[in-house]
């Protein structure tokens, strides 16, 4: 099919191109699979109750972030410009999360187990 | 930045009286990356709200343990519903692939299709308008949860938890309306008089718009659906 092999050009007016069809269909199943680890992971009380799950979920939910930003919005693709536009806010979203987290004693560094 | 009227036909749409900037770059998509960014900062106040406010209820229904309320002693089971949720979820992940689609299917709407397969990924209705019914899906099942919670006793008015979860997935929802009401203008003008290469960009900043709604979905569904 002319879609599978041949790469979109892009409509940015920045010249690049996008990926193809098979490439779309593969970061589907991709998210599919993770969503489905995800849910799974949900049920499994071993896994659920351990001290891996929280930093799982978030690991695969920001693998699928990624990929939809990197490959669907095209980032990967775009010009630099679109890329600071995107990330530099989502830095200072994230700082600030994290810092409020901090604040309202949601999270906590252990300073004892330095001492 | 400074905009110039540049009749870069390379880059499309020059009947369009496309705007682009010095670097050469559309002030459409420039326009649409900064509105992304300013609405990451948005739904980041939102979810911080919602995870400084977990587990400070005072009473129930809480999201996921069960409660009992003492003047009564009526029992109120975990309210999130998880699979219903996770099947929310696969719709909105699939309609971002609908969405890539019917933008390709815009992008290379000159090519020729011969064979069946071409033809399915070429029609830009097709994917539209499955992008358009998944959205919908998406807004019947948040809906379906939204009425779920208020009959089993939990409002906006309820508790902490209460609060921050409608306010956070009622804006969602609300981007994803907006959406939808996009991608169908998008349709009837497909309708109308056909959807060409040169409406690429035009299409292009709808799916940005949509596949964001997604990616918040992403951050939503994991920090409160399946983290306790």
């Amino acid at each position: 099919m002319a879609n599978e092999h041949a790469p979109v050009a892009g409509a940015h007016g920045d010249g690049h191109e996008h990926p193809g069809w098979s490439t779309y269909w593969k970061i589907a199943v991709i998210l599919f699979v993770i969503t489905a680890v995800e849910v799974s992971a949900f049920y499994i009380p071993a896994w659920e109750t351990s001290w891996v799950y929280v930093p799982s979920m978030l690991t695969l939910s920001t693998i699928k972030f990624v990929l939809v930003v990197m490959y669907y919005m095209h980032l990967k693709y775009d010009h630099k410009l679109f890329r600071s536009l995107f990330t530099g806010p989502l830095i200072i979203a994230a700082l600030t999360l994290i810092g409020l987290m901090f604040l309202f004693s949601k999270l906590s560094i252990r300073l004892g187990l330095l001492s | 930045m400074t905009a110039t009227t540049a009749p870069h036909v390379e880059h499309g749409e020059p009947g369009h009286g496309g705007h682009y900037t010095t670097l050469g770059l559309d002030n459409r998509k420039v326009a649409i990356w900064t509105f992304i960014g300013s609405e990451c900062m948005l739904f980041a106040s939102l979810i911080s709200t919602y995870l400084i406010y977990k587990g400070r209820s005072i009473k129930g229904p809480f999201p996921h343990e069960p409660w009992t309320e003492p003047a009564t002693g009526k029992v109120f089971p975990a309210i999130l519903d998880i699979p219903v949720t996770s099947a929310s979820t696969f719709v909105l992940l699939m309609s971002s692939f609908a969405m890539v689609l019917a933008l390709a299917a815009v992008q290379n709407k000159n090519l020729p299709k011969n064979t069946l397969g071409e033809k399915i990924l070429g029609s830009s209705k097709l994917w539209l308008w499955t992008t358009c019914l998944m959205g919908v899906a998406f807004l019947g099942f948040q809906a379906f949860e939204f009425t779920a919670f208020i009959r089993e006793g939990l409002t906006i008015r309820t508790n902490l938890f209460g609060s921050s979860f409608f306010t956070l997935t009622g804006f969602h929802g609300a981007h994803v309306a907006v959406g939808v009401c996009w991608l169908f203008s998008l349709l009837a003008i497909d309708y109308k008089r056909g959807l060409q290469p040169s409406d690429a960009t035009n299409v292009d900043i709808a799916a940005l718009y949509w596949h964001f709604v997604d990616v918040i979905w992403i951050v939503i569904f994991t920090l409160v659906y399946l983290i306790k």
